[in-house]
């Protein structure tokens, strides 16, 4: 740490310092200008290392840092969540890792959870194995070396290991995209900061040339894909770098753990009573190259850790094995169960809220086609966008479904983004019951159960509302005991009176 | 068609304290003076303001006052708060209804909050927080003494209730 954080800071510093050497042309003030800066920052690095430290006790981990404003945070353990070490490239030259640690409550200090950063890589697994595990680890001495793998998988079972088929799933993922245009953003900072202009590169003459002489739609083409080449090329890289040495083993308390990483290895690591279930995520790229990604729902874990992935986008099949193994239950009884479909109203207002908002914007893209002069194409673009919202509401309702099986509520929704997820009955800590204008006259509401895992919630929408109180009173029988009206017991036919059930063969499968 | 026909649960069974009216009367009229003051201040200050400005601030104006006026004693016979022995009940919500649960054993804090009108009208909103950043259950609108005796029953059958609610 002594070291890290000020070269942390140099790296970071690193364009402004270059340009303040090099630009100077020997100009001595600049020259001190830098050696201030890095004294500074050795200096700051030493008050941070001095003025910090942790404990942990019986019941809480302490973090007190600071030297001007003095810090004092602590997590009870018993609210532990996550676990999970991040080592950079810099890290892991001086042997250290970040040991992050989550709590479970929606309080900020709970969610963010404390930062140590950084102790060694053997002191940090030993930290994790023992603020993950009740009983504290006999000691350090159980920890050999800096590679903690071997005490750490001795009692573990492999759920997936890295397949490099899977690379080809990459490029449809978004965060990639994004990610291959924040490293061509970086490339480019780099060029001009280094003062190398792209116009006196030996061959920018001739380009500029080619350009000229070329067909517009030529060179859009052109551009097009050479961007499209630069993405998937990014999406590759970023791939590896996020994906290398990636295995997923589950220990025999249920905890799992997630390790990957080229230059930065991250470990992640969920114990089992953290854990509320599992998710199939399968954004419009990823559902269209028959793809599909793992999660895993955990209280505490938030949007941190990537929210949850388990697993590389794979292809669906491996995905949705994964998630049932996580969940605990065999795939044709989670994710990948027979729904219940949601009633024919629903299909009509799943079209429509695809179909006004494109109609709207059709509208108004027309109305400046019209009017203002050159943008005539605005008008088509938005058209296409209407004739594509059909079929995306169709769609909608098609994927629309639920089921409660004996341990798990499972739901289903999305076009775009499709996600089905199941999660826990003992995991579902409130209920949201709302219903629009519309839904009223349709007779659906949209059940949302509340959890303290994943994204807080997850729905179940448009169902009938008698269905859908039903299904809430399944999953949580003793409060809606006094909340629904006698004469409306069982309006769902069979749900009520099954919701209780707990075998498998009296798995509430409808129709 | 009415509230016990959209959903077969019945409505939470108390109602919040008529003063709420007021107290969501005066916040339309806040909202009339942040919307509607600087357009008046802009159309009479600038010497060649638009005339179209008086327009939009009298609209903006009628609007607010006609949503003070009618929108209130609406929400009043909507909004509906219950503590049953199990759980936190509400129902809110004008266009969207919204009906919200929280089972006891799950809440983890009790908050009660006094804004400066509601201190004024001697009101007060009580919020049930769970683990759950989409879970918190809020009762808008309950007089003053109601919130605190509420919070504080909440409170000690909370610390009764044993785990971390999760």
């Amino acid at each position: 740490m002594l070291v890290v954080a000020p070269l942390q800071h140099v790296v970071r510093l690193l364009p402004v310092l270059v340009i303040l050497l090099f630009t100077g042309r020997g100009d001595p003030v600049r020259l001190w200008i830098t050696l201030g800066i890095t004294v500074v920052l050795i200096v700051l690095g030493v008050i941070r290392w001095k003025t910090t430290r942790y404990r942990i006790t019986g019941d809480r981990v302490e973090l007190h840092s600071g030297w001007v404003r003095r810090q004092r945070r602590s997590v009870p353990r018993d609210r532990l969540r996550t676990v999970d070490v991040t080592s950079t490239l810099l890290h892991r030259v001086f042997g250290l890792g970040v040991l992050h640690v989550r709590g479970a409550s929606s309080a900020a200090a709970d969610h963010h959870g404390l930062k140590l950063d950084a102790v060694s890589a053997a002191e940090a697994a030993r930290l994790r194995t023992e603020l993950l595990h009740a009983a504290p680890s006999p000691g350090p001495a159980e920890v050999v070396s800096g590679d903690s793998r071997d005490s750490d998988y001795r009692h573990s079972q492999v759920l997936s290991t890295l397949r490099w088929p899977w690379i080809r799933f990459a490029p449809l993922t978004v965060s990639a995209l994004a990610g291959t245009g924040v490293l061509v953003a970086a490339v480019w900072n780099v060029v001009s900061e280094l003062g190398l202009r792209p116009r006196d590169l030996p061959f920018a003459a001739d380009v500029e040339e080619r350009i000229r002489g070329a067909a517009i739609w030529l060179t859009v083409g052109v551009l097009a894909l050479v961007l499209l080449v630069v993405a998937i090329v990014g999406s590759l890289l970023m791939f590896t770098e996020r994906w290398w040495g990636y295995r997923l083993t589950r220990d025999d308390d249920g905890t799992l753990r997630v390790h990957r990483g080229l230059l930065t290895r991250r470990s992640l690591s969920v114990a089992g009573n953290r854990q509320r279930g599992a998710a199939v995520s399968e954004p419009l790229l990823l559902r269209a190259g028959r793809g599909a990604q793992a999660r895993v729902l955990a209280t505490g874990l938030g949007r941190g850790g990537q929210g949850g992935a388990l697993q590389p986008p794979a292809t669906r099949r491996e995905a949705h094995l994964l998630a049932a193994a996580v969940a605990g239950e065999p795939v044709e009884r989670s994710t990948l169960a027979p729904l219940r479909r949601h009633p024919r109203r629903a299909l009509w207002r799943r079209l429509t809220r695809a179909v006004a908002p494109a109609a709207a914007l059709c509208a108004a893209g027309w109305a400046v086609a019209t009017t203002v002069p050159g943008w005539y194409w605005l008008g088509p673009l938005t058209t296409v966008l209407l004739v594509l919202a059909v079929p995306v509401g169709f769609d909608r309702y098609r994927n629309l479904g639920h089921l409660l099986t004996a341990r798990h509520l499972v739901t289903r929704w999305g076009s775009l983004h499709r996600r089905t997820v199941v999660l826990e009955r003992d995991g579902v800590i409130g209920w949201r019951i709302r219903q629009s204008i519309v839904q009223r006259r349709a007779g659906l509401v949209t059940v949302e159960a509340v959890t303290a895992a994943g994204e807080g919630g997850y729905p179940v929408t448009d169902v009938t509302a008698a269905d859908g109180v039903a299904l809430a009173a399944a999953v949580t029988p003793s409060v809606f005991d006094s909340l629904t009206p006698l004469g409306a017991e069982e309006p769902a036919g069979d749900l009520t009176a099954q919701g209780a059930g707990r075998g498998p063969q009296e798995r509430l499968d409808h129709r | 068609m009415t509230v016990a026909v959209a959903l077969p649960l019945r409505p939470p069974a108390h109602r919040v304290d008529p003063r709420a009216v007021q107290w969501w009367r005066l916040q339309g009229l806040a909202a009339l003076v942040v919307l509607a003051g600087p357009q008046l201040v802009v159309w009479s200050v600038l010497a060649m303001s638009p005339s179209w400005l008086l327009v939009t601030t009298i609209v903006t104006a009628a609007l607010a006052v006609a949503y003070a006026l009618v929108v209130p004693p609406i929400r009043y016979r909507i909004h509906r708060w219950e503590v049953t022995d199990e759980a936190v009940y509400t129902l809110s919500g004008l266009l969207v209804r919204e009906w919200r649960i929280a089972p006891i054993s799950r809440v983890q804090t009790v908050d009660t909050e006094h804004g400066p009108l509601q201190q004024w009208l001697k009101l007060a909103s009580v919020t049930v927080t769970t683990a759950s950043a989409r879970g918190p259950v809020t009762i808008h609108g309950l007089a003053a003494p109601d919130a605190a005796e509420l919070a504080r029953v909440l409170t000690e059958t909370t610390q009764a209730t044993p785990g971390d609610a999760t």
